[in-house]
């Protein structure tokens, strides 16, 4: 009898590489945020830093901020009504508490769903694991603010945020 | 014969949307032309010079943190620049990014918010035309 090596040995690759990629995405149980896939919101929601993974807060927060985009943390975020409500419905049905966000909820361990916060960088999960970065790199000029994830996330676009 | 039919072709196909590009624009800077006439009869065109002028003055009226159109986009309209949250954002001048300035809605959305930041009221007509004027130059 012949042994078909090749086709065994094809079918074993393929096995590793996708076991590779489960295991990433799974990783150490909550490293993957998925990023944000509607263009919409990547252009009004992504012009002035990184378009934030929906799952990263509750509903609530999502909320909250659509309904003041004028007072954006010192910005004018504001945009017309039909797009702040299309974009309040994407956030909200991918948010911490939609749930389908299983790393979300985990990321907001002790957060009130009801009443969250509006930033994703005053979560405690959030503030435990940056605690051992210094006021110096915080403020450093690749750095400079807490909300540029990508200076120190380089895949942050992409969901993944373990380096 | 038949390659010089087909290469005409791909270069008109290639070249048809920078052609619309330029057009979008030039009806946006035909408006701000027209709003700006009726705002001062004088008014006899745009100006790349002043435009410039615009883009790197620094402006007491705004916010702290962003006194010029430079503290976002790079000095030079050929660089990228950076926001206040380390997003980057590509080069205005419009030889290195072509699609800029056509969608008028985008240009006012951002004339609005970024004129406010730095000038700590919206721009004039006159003064988008020109900076218009010297986006397109670069
Ligand atoms: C005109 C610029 C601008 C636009 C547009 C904008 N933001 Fe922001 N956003 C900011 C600024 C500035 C901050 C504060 C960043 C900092 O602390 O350094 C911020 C902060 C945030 C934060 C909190 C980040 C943290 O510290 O955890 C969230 C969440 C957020 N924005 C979501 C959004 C959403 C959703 C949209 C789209 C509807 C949006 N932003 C559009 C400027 C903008
Ligand atoms: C100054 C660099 C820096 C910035 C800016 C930064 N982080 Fe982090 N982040 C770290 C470090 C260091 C860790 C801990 C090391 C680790 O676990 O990978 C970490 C850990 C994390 C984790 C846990 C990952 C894991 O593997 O358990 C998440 C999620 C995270 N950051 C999200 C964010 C988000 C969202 C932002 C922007 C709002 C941000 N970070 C901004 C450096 C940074
Ligand atoms: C606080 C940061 C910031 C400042 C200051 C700033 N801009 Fe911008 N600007 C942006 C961002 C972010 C965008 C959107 C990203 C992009 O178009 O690449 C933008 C886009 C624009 C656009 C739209 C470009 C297009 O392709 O349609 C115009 C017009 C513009 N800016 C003009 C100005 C002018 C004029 C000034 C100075 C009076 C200025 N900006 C200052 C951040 C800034």
């Amino acid at each position: 009898m012949k042994i078909p090596f090749r086709p065994i040995a094809l079918g074993l690759v393929v096995l590793l590489f996708s076991g590779v990629l489960l295991e990433r995405a799974q990783a150490g149980g909550g490293h993957f945020f998925p990023p944000v896939a509607d263009p919409l919101v990547r252009e009004e929601c992504g012009s002035c830093h990184l378009a934030f993974a929906p799952s990263m807060l509750p509903k609530s927060s999502w909320t909250r901020m659509m309904g003041d985009l004028k007072n954006h943390f010192g910005d004018d975020a504001s945009i017309d009504t039909a797009k702040t409500e299309r974009i309040t419905r994407y956030l909200n049905a991918n948010a911490a508490d939609s749930g389908s966000q299983r790393n979300g909820s985990k990321f907001l361990r002790g957060v009130s769903m009801e009443n969250g916060p509006l930033r994703i960088t005053e979560l405690p999960k959030w503030v435990s694991e940056h605690r051992g970065i210094s006021p110096a790199e915080w403020k450093s000029k690749k750095v400079g603010s807490k909300a540029n994830c990508v200076a120190c996330h380089v895949d942050a676009e992409r969901g993944y945020y373990d380096e | 014969m038949k390659t010089q039919k087909a290469t005409t072709l791909l270069l008109a196909a290639l070249l048809l949307p920078l052609g619309s590009y330029a057009a979008s624009r030039d009806e946006l800077l035909a408006q701000y032309a027209l709003s700006a006439k009726a705002a001062s009869p004088a008014f006899s065109g745009f100006s790349a010079a002043r435009g410039e002028k615009l883009h790197v003055t620094k402006f007491a009226g705004g916010k702290a943190e962003t006194p010029a159109c430079t503290a976002c986009h790079a000095d030079s309209p050929r660089s990228a620049g950076r926001t206040p949250a380390g997003k980057s954002i590509e080069a205005l001048a419009v030889s290195l990014t072509p699609a800029r300035y056509t969608d008028p809605a985008k240009v006012e959305k951002w004339f609005k918010r970024n004129c406010n930041d730095v000038l700590g009221r919206e721009c004039t007509p006159l003064e988008k035309g020109d900076w218009l004027s010297y986006m397109i130059s670069q």
